[in-house]
């Protein structure tokens, strides 16, 4: 559930919900952080959940003595008003079994919340990709139904290209066409669940997780992203 | 996956979060029998409440029973050994409840006939002044049964008028810095405290990356959502097993508000702890 750092609940009506994966490398979540670090975000709230690895630290966007002892929790809401803009950064992986009810709260929270739309920040695993998209940029967009109808040639007239269906097995030849994101944590099961429009990125690298705290392909991913965002 | 030194392919552990898909394949492919498995397993590692002197569960949650305006909660056996020595031998503490759970580490089933080396979670308040409630938790809590501790002892209605000091020890492996290693002098401690809390920590804060996790994490977090004064003490240590000198990491703990009106005779309690030690080590051999 959403508990604001305030004593009133912040209104959200008509802003745009940007959230990471837990996914291959972490590149949602860092690119996540340079958002909210980049943008000055303020800390609204916390989503307090059952279904996250409990963890706590010092403020990571720390920028002074004075706001690096201000605790962190596993999963803080930041927003930016100007913009309309509110981010969800989660810090911990789920714990077995609550995946699919986190989700489930999340979207109901942003349901209720009246957010306009929903973008998904995510990675996958690049020893995935066939041999066109071998030979293309590492970067690709999903969005749901609604959003395609308005906003598709928009997109495709800023050289973003789609997710590519890949078979649902791939071990057999005349297996069915699906969309698959291994290595993305739940971004398909937003996906499934209608309301996300995603950024899912084939990360370059031999399929291990990154080093961690590298944030050189956030940044890289973080650049394509924004004149995608400011189309959405 | 990955190749070990001896040639066997092994599933490396990986933050992908492919472990979130692999879980949806097995749902999909789950019987009515996996189902049950499930359930029964996901019963039997339930975290109950109860009082062992009436063996009766605790219909509430154990600070709705108890409110407090202290709680002092020690996890890990050198913080335990610590709040053993210190507080508890210092005033007369009675026994109000005993958390009973069970996971792959802890397999403490019996909590009735305790022996000093099993793993336990017990609640005492002191008697001249039952509003001081204190948790000694040397049981480790999984992750799926942190936030059902939580739960089960906090309950669902935060009580913002109290304050909560978590004592526990890290290995000093996990601490980052950018210093030089050989520059820590283990043990040390650091503190992490919430937004609520106002007075001076007793030594200096956590600096980030590091971060903690698991019943520390969930008890200060829940105190950090609910807005409810609460500090955590860390003690970085290189010996995870009782050891005097990581207990005595945590002596200027002693000075805070939470624990100064709870301390009377500290050479009696380093006397005590002493033979806690010497205890201990009869009970182990090379074979524990």
């Amino acid at each position: 559930m959403f508990v604001p750092c305030g004593d009133s609940v912040p209104d959200l009506a008509g802003f745009t919900f940007l959230m990471p994966a837990v996914s291959v490398g972490n590149v949602g979540q860092l690119a996540i952080d340079l958002i909210i670090s980049t943008l000055n975000m303020c800390k609204i709230g916390y989503f307090y959940t059952d279904c996250l690895v409990p963890m706590v630290g010092n403020n990571p966007y720390a920028t002074a003595e004075e706001n690096s002892t201000e605790l962190s929790i596993n999963a803080e809401v930041y927003s930016l008003p100007s913009k309309k803009l509110v981010a969800l950064q989660l810090r911990s992986i789920f714990i077995k079994y609550k995946s699919k009810p986190f989700c489930e709260k999340l979207l109901s929270w942003v349901k209720s919340s009246n957010c306009a739309k929903v973008i998904v920040l995510s990675s996958s695993h690049s020893y995935h990709r066939n041999d066109l998209q071998l030979r293309s940029t590492p970067f690709r967009y999903l969005l749901t139904p609604f959003l395609q109808k308005t906003v598709q040639n928009k997109i495709k007239s800023l050289n973003w290209e789609e997710m590519e269906k890949s078979p649902c097995i791939p071990e057999i030849d005349d297996s069915e066409f699906c969309i698959r994101i291994p290595g993305g944590g739940i971004t398909k099961t937003l996906y499934d669940e209608g309301y996300s429009v995603m950024t899912p990125q084939h990360l370059p690298c031999s399929g291990k997780c990154q080093v961690h705290g590298d944030y050189s392909l956030a940044v890289v991913f973080l650049l394509r992203f924004f004149d995608l965002f400011s189309v959405l | 996956m990955a190749a070990t030194f001896f040639g066997e392919v092994v599933k490396a552990p990986c933050r992908a979060g492919t472990e979130d898909q692999e879980e949806e394949e097995d749902e999909r492919r789950e019987t009515a029998e996996d189902r049950e498995v499930r359930r029964q397993l996901a019963r039997k590692r339930e975290v109950r409440l109860f009082r062992r002197q009436t063996k009766t569960s605790l219909e509430v949650s154990l600070l709705e029973k108890y409110p407090c305006s202290k709680f002092i909660i020690a996890i890990g056996n050198n913080a335990v050994a610590f709040l053993s020595s210190f507080v508890m031998n210092s005033g007369v503490w009675e026994e109000v409840g005993c958390a009973k759970l069970w996971n792959e580490w802890c397999r403490t089933t019996d909590t009735v006939h305790l022996s000093p080396t099993d793993a336990f979670c017990v609640f005492y308040h002191l008697k001249s002044n039952p509003s001081v409630l204190l948790c000694q938790c040397s049981c480790y809590v999984a992750e799926d049964q942190q936030y059902q501790w939580l739960d089960k002892v906090f309950g669902s209605c935060p009580r913002r008028n109290m304050q909560v000091t978590v004592l526990t020890c890290r290995h000093v492996t996990d601490y980052k810095t950018a210093e030089s290693t050989s520059s820590l002098h283990s043990p040390f401690l650091k503190a992490l405290k919430t937004e609520n809390f106002k007075e001076p920590p007793c030594c200096s804060l956590l600096e980030q990356p590091n971060i903690v996790h698991d019943l520390p994490a969930a008890v200060l977090s829940y105190c950090q959502v609910w807005k409810i004064p609460a500090i955590l003490y860390l003690c970085y240590t290189d010996v995870m097993k009782l050891d005097l000198i990581t207990v005595g990491a945590f002596k200027p703990v002693l000075s805070s508000r939470s624990l100064k009106g709870l301390v009377k005779n500290i050479p009696q309690s380093t006397e005590i702890l002493k033979k806690l030690m010497t205890t201990n080590e009869i009970q182990s051999n090379i074979y524990t």
